[in-house]
C-alpha cells in the first residue's frame, strides 16, 4: 500500500487538517507520503517533515500552483499520484475542489468524506445530512478519498522525513486567480477548536454576536453560526456549521438561539458535549444536547461571560 | 450562449429519513421528493443570466428513472427552456453521472454549465468538478456570485477561510453555493406553460459510457443516536455541570 496525501497549507504554514489525515491514513497502512503543492512553500514542506507515520514529503512550489487552483492542482496530482493505491485529501473546500476532478482524471470514483477506514478499501461515510451511515467497498485501481477531519484524531509531530522537489509545473491555462477576501481572526479556527460557541437567527443581528465574544475569549473557543445567521448577513459565509458549511466535533459546543434544524446539526452532532440555550423548550436541539437552558439568550449570554 | 443546468431529484430536504430495517438503504418508499436545492439555485441562475440577457437557451438535464420528469418539469416552470431525461433505472455514482453529462456537453455545446455544487441525498460533492476534468473545462465551485465578461466568466466562490473569486474561460463548469441566490418560486401560468416545453427522452445506454460502479454499498445504517440530556435550571448550573460533571470547561 502506497498513500498519496495532499497536504493542505496556506504556503507559510501547515493546517491542521493535515494531520488528521496522516491519522486516517494510518489506519490504512502503508507508506504515506505527503505532497506540498504550493508557491514558496517551503516552510509548509518542514512542517509536513515533521509530522509522524509520514516517509517522504513532495514539494512542488511553483506560481502556478499559488493559489491552489484546481485545475492545475488536480494536473499535478494525477500525474504524481498515478502509481499510488491511495490519494487522500482533508474534505475542505480546497480538497474538495480538486479532488473530484483528480478521481475523473484517473478514471475512478471518489468516496467523499470518510469518517472511518475499516480496511484498505472500505470506508465509512455519511450520506443525507448524516442520517444515515454507509459502509463502501471500492475495487478501483486507485482509492480516492476526501477525509472529514473532524472525524480523526492528529497525528503528532516528531518526525523528520526527507523532502524531495517535484518540478512539474502544470498550468491548465483554463483558470485564474483574481482575488480572495479572507476573514482575520485571532480566535481558533472551527475545525481545529476545542470549543466552539455558534450563534443563529436568534441572536437578531451582526452586532449581537459580540456577546459570544466574552464567552469565546474564555474559553479559547471558536466562533460559529446556523445558515440562517450567516444568510441574514449577521455573520460571514466561512462560519457556517453544518450539512453545506463546517463540520465540527470539538469537545464543547455550544448552540446559542439555534432550533437546530438537521442540516445544522449535520455539522455539529458529534461534539463531545453539547450545551443549547434556546428560549423555546420545545427547540428540536434539545433533543440532542447534554446541557439545555430555556431561557432567553441576551440574559444568559452577559451572566455566562461573568461566571466563567 | 446556451447553459445546460443538469439537474437531480432527492428526497426534500425537509424529510425525516428512515434507514430500512435490513441496511440495504433509506426509505424512499413514500416520501416526498424533490429538485436538489443547490440545482434549484443553479436553474434560478442560468435563468436570471438569461433574462439579463446573456444567454440564449437554459436546457436542464437530469438522469435517472422516469420518475425524474417532474423535476424537470419543475425546472422548465421556473423558467428553463427545454429539458433533456437521460432514462436510466441504475444507481449510478458521480463518475458515471460525470460521464453522461460530457456526452450531452458535446451534443449541446453550452457556453456554461451550471450545477448543484451538492445532491443533499448522496452529500457527494463531486459531479461538477469530475465534469470539468472530463471536457477539460474550468471549474468555479461553490460559487455565491457569477459574472459574464469579455468570453469569461468571473465565479466568487466560499471557501473555508472567506471568499476567492476566480476567472474562466468559456465554456466552464460552475457549482451553486446556498448564497448564490434565491429562487422563485414557480407561478401557476408558468406550470402550466412547462407542460407545453419540450422534453426529449434518450436512453442512458445509448451513450457508450459504461453504466456500473466499481464502488459497492456494503450496508446503510442509522448513526449512532445521541441521548438527549437534562435541562438546567440557570447559569450557575450549566457552569458548574461543565466543569465537574461534563469536565470540559
Ligand atoms: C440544502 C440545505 C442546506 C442547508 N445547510 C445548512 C447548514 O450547513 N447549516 C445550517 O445551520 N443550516 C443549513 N440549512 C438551513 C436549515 O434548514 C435551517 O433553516 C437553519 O439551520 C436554521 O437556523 P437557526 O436555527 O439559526 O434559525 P431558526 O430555525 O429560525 O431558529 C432560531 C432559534 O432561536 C431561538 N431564539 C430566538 N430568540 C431567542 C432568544 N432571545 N433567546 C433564546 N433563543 C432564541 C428560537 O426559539 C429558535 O429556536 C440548510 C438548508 C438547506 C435547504
Ligand atoms: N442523476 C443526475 N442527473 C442530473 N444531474 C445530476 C445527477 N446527479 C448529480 N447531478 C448534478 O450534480 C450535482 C452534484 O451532485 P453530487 O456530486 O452527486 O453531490 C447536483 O446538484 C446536480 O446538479
Amino acid at each position: 500500500m502506497a498513500i498519496l496525501i495532499i497536504a493542505e497549507h496556506n504556503n507559510l504554514s501547515l493546517k491542521s487538517e493535515t494531520h488528521k489525515v496522516v491519522q486516517a491514513a494510518a489506519a490504512i497502512g502503508g507508506d504515506i507520503t505527503l505532497l506540498v503543492a504550493g508557491f514558496n512553500c517551503k516552510a509548509a514542506a518542514d512542517e509536513a517533515a515533521t509530522v509522524a507515520g509520514v516517509s517522504k514529503v513532495l514539494l512542488a512550489d511553483n506560481a502556478v500552483y499559488q493559489h491552489q487552483l484546481a485545475e492545475n492542482i488536480a494536473a499535478l496530482v494525477t500525474e504524481v499520484g498515478k502509481d499510488f493505491s491511495h490519494i487522500l485529501a482533508p474534505a475542505t473546500t480546497s480538497g474538495k475542489n480538486f479532488l473530484p476532478r483528480v478521481a475523473a482524471m484517473l478514471d475512478v470514483a471518489q468516496i467523499s468524506d470518510v469518517i472511518a477506514i475499516e480496511s484498505a478499501d472500505t470506508f465509512v461515510r455519511p450520506i443525507y445530512a448524516g442520517n444515515a451511515i454507509a459502509t463502501v467497498q471500492s475495487s478501483d485501481r486507485i482509492k480516492v478519498l476526501t477525509v472529514r477531519p473532524a472525524a480523526f484524531r492528529a497525528a503528532s509531530d516528531g518526525n523528520s522525513a526527507p523532502i524531495e522537489a517535484v518540478s512539474a509545473a502544470h498550468d491548465a491555462g483554463v483558470s485564474a486567480f483574481i482575488d480572495e477576501e479572507l476573514t482575520k481572526s485571532e480566535r481558533p479556527e472551527l475545525s481545529a477548536a476545542r470549543v466552539v460557541i455558534s450563534g443563529g437567527r436568534g441572536m437578531q443581528n451582526g452586532e449581537n454576536f459580540a456577546l459570544l465574544n466574552g464567552i469565546a475569549d474564555k474559553l479559547g473557543a471558536a466562533i460559529g453560526a446556523s445558515r440562517a445567521a450567516v444568510d441574514a448577513g449577521f455573520v460571514p459565509n466561512d462560519m457556517q456549521v453544518g450539512q453545506t458549511g463546517k463540520i465540527v466535533a470539538p469537545d464543547l459546543y455550544i448552540a446559542v438561539g439555534i432550533s437546530g434544524a438537521i442540516q445544522h446539526l449535520a455539522g455539529m452532532k458529534d461534539s463531545k458535549v453539547i450545551v443549547a440555550i434556546n428560549k423555546d423548550a420545545e427547540a428540536p436541539i434539545f433533543q440532542i444536547a447534554d446541557y439545555g437552558l430555556v431561557a432567553d439568550l441576551f440574559s444568559v449570554l452577559p451572566e455566562l461571560e461573568q461566571q466563567l | 450562449m446556451k447553459i445546460l443546468v443538469p439537474v437531480k431529484r432527492v428526497i426534500d430536504y425537509n424529510v425525516k429519513v428512515r434507514v430500512k430495517a435490513d441496511q440495504t438503504g433509506v426509505d424512499l418508499a413514500n416520501v416526498k421528493m424533490a429538485l436538489n436545492p443547490f440545482c434549484e439555485i443553479a436553474v434560478e441562475e442560468a435563468v436570471r443570466l438569461k433574462e439579463a440577457g446573456n444567454a440564449s437557451e437554459v436546457v436542464v438535464v437530469s438522469i435517472g428513472t422516469t420518475a425524474v420528469q417532474e423535476q424537470l418539469r419543475t425546472a422548465l416552470a421556473l423558467g428553463a427552456d427545454r429539458a433533456l431525461h437521460i432514462e436510466t433505472d441504475q444507481h449510478l455514482d458521480s463518475l458515471q453521472v460525470a460521464k453522461l453529462l460530457a456526452k450531452v456537453v458535446a451534443q449541446e455545446q453550452p457556453g456554461l454549465v451550471i450545477l448543484g455544487k451538492q445532491a443533499i441525498d448522496s452529500d457527494n460533492n463531486q459531479t461538477g468538478q469530475m465534469l470539468a476534468a472530463l471536457t477539460g473545462m474550468g471549474q468555479g465551485t461553490f460559487a455565491s456570485k457569477v459574472q459574464l465578461a469579455d468570453g469569461k466568466v468571473l465565479v466568487t466562490r466560499e471557501i473555508d477561510g472567506g471568499l476567492q473569486t476566480v476567472a474562466l474561460t468559456l465554456p466552464a463548469v460552475v457549482s451553486t453555493d446556498l448564497r448564490l441566490n434565491e429562487p422563485r418560486y414557480a407561478s401557476l401560468p408558468n406550470i402550466m406553460k412547462a407542460k407545453k416545453k419540450p422534453l426529449d427522452v434518450i436512453a442512458a445506454d445509448s451513450f457508450g459510457v459504461t453504466l456500473s460502479s466499481n464502488v459497492t454499498v456494503l450496508k446503510v445504517a442509522a448513526p449512532a443516536s445521541r441521548q438527549g440530556g437534562i435541562k438546567v435550571e440557570s447559569v450557575a448550573e450549566l457552569v458548574d455541570k461543565l466543569k465537574h460533571e461534563a469536565k470540559v470547561i
